[in-house]
């Protein structure tokens, strides 16, 4: 647990410190920056904003852009609230650690006790890294200059193509990517800024609407949804031994 | 002013979003369709954004020393190169590229 916990360190660290560059060479003050650190604590979300505010986008096109990348946080909230059970009073606090990694080491926990323990853990050095690393990426960017020069108007994408590589599983997941690539690119001359990224959204449920008019349209009825409830039964089930097994 | 009227929108959202999945009463959350789209809204969105950084010069498409820097990033996930090599690659490969005059 010990190098797992490193290695997330080292990971958010660096892109802590690429999202303080990226930030500061994208045109957002030191002050914007770690604002943005602080309060939104959100590394993918982060990138998004400032790489559609360093485009010229409107400020709430960017925004929206930024909130759909972080509604994937309400979902980890709800996997954590069943495990860690936390008071009433203590979830408002709690929210603003609900991300990524924290999800991932507090699942990864065998108990309530050690889970709760894993979150506060790692929620407090990763926030305290997070910020750490964002101001010492902005300061160090303006020391650099012309960002460009560096090569670290790659970093960007890079950062969203390691997120994204983990996720293409499936089919429907490259399919999703693709249409994406495709909405996002070639609808770039023709919208405002930051638009066609909330436009290439809509390949998510474009692709789950074709796959699901596509050849299982045969079997949807009642069999379907026997089949469907009989696979979330067995899969509560071995969640259950998983939890068990821990 | 502009950005930080984004910062402030975009801080809001992103804590009302976390905090919803810790008070939101389960099921609403646990239909099927709700978990496949939440699942697949951020590959839809980091697709979108990998490819708009990589190609997009203001409105318009062009291809510079950043595409060789994402190729470079996208050899290196690979090979299962940890997150850090993976981003010091496409920055390497990009400024690389640019000091040759790409």
């Amino acid at each position: 647990m010990v190098r797992d916990a490193l290695g997330v360190g080292v990971a958010v660290g660096l892109s802590g410190f690429a999202f303080g560059v990226t930030s500061a060479g994208g045109g957002l003050g030191i002050w914007q920056t770690c604002a943005l650190s602080l309060l939104v604590f959100t590394g993918a979300s982060q990138f998004a904003l400032v790489g559609a505010l360093a485009a010229g986008g409107n400020p709430l096109t960017a925004a929206a852009g930024a909130f759909f990348l972080g509604v994937r946080n309400a979902f980890y909230g709800l996997r954590l609230s069943q495990l860690l059970a936390l008071p009433r009073a203590i979830r408002p606090f709690a929210a603003h650690w609900v991300i990524d990694e924290t999800t991932a080491v507090t699942l990864a926990q065998p108990g309530r006790r050690s889970a709760r323990l894993g979150f506060a853990v790692t929620g407090l050095s990763l926030y305290l890294l997070w910020n750490l690393t964002t101001w010492l990426g902005a300061a160090g960017a303006e020391a650099l200059g012309d960002t460009a020069a560096w090569g670290l108007d790659a970093a960007g994408p890079a950062v969203f193509l390691a997120l994204l590589a983990p996720m293409l599983r499936t089919a429907t997941e490259r399919a999703v990517a693709a249409l994406a690539v495709v909405l996002g690119l070639g609808l770039l001359p023709v919208l405002p800024t930051g638009v066609p990224v909330l436009a290439a959204a809509l390949a998510a449920p474009a692709v789950l609407l074709l796959k699901g008019a596509g050849p299982r349209k045969s079997v949807r009825g009642d069999k379907d949804k026997r089949d469907r409830q009989a696979e979330q039964a067995a899969r509560e089930q071995r969640e259950a031994g998983e939890k068990e097994d821990r | 002013m502009n950005i930080w009227i984004a910062i402030a929108v975009t801080a809001a959202g992103c804590y009302l979003v976390k905090l919803a999945g810790l008070l939101v009463p389960a099921g609403v959350l646990e239909r099927p369709l709700v978990q496949r789209l939440a699942a697949l809204l951020p590959v839809a969105l980091l697709a979108a954004l990998t490819a708009q950084q990589t190609f997009a010069a203001g409105q318009s498409l062009t291809l510079d020393a950043r595409v060789a820097g994402v190729a470079a990033a996208g050899v290196a996930l690979l090979c299962r190169a940890p997150f850090l090599l993976v981003v010091a690659a496409a920055v390497l490969v990009t400024a690389g590229v640019r000091a040759l005059g790409g």
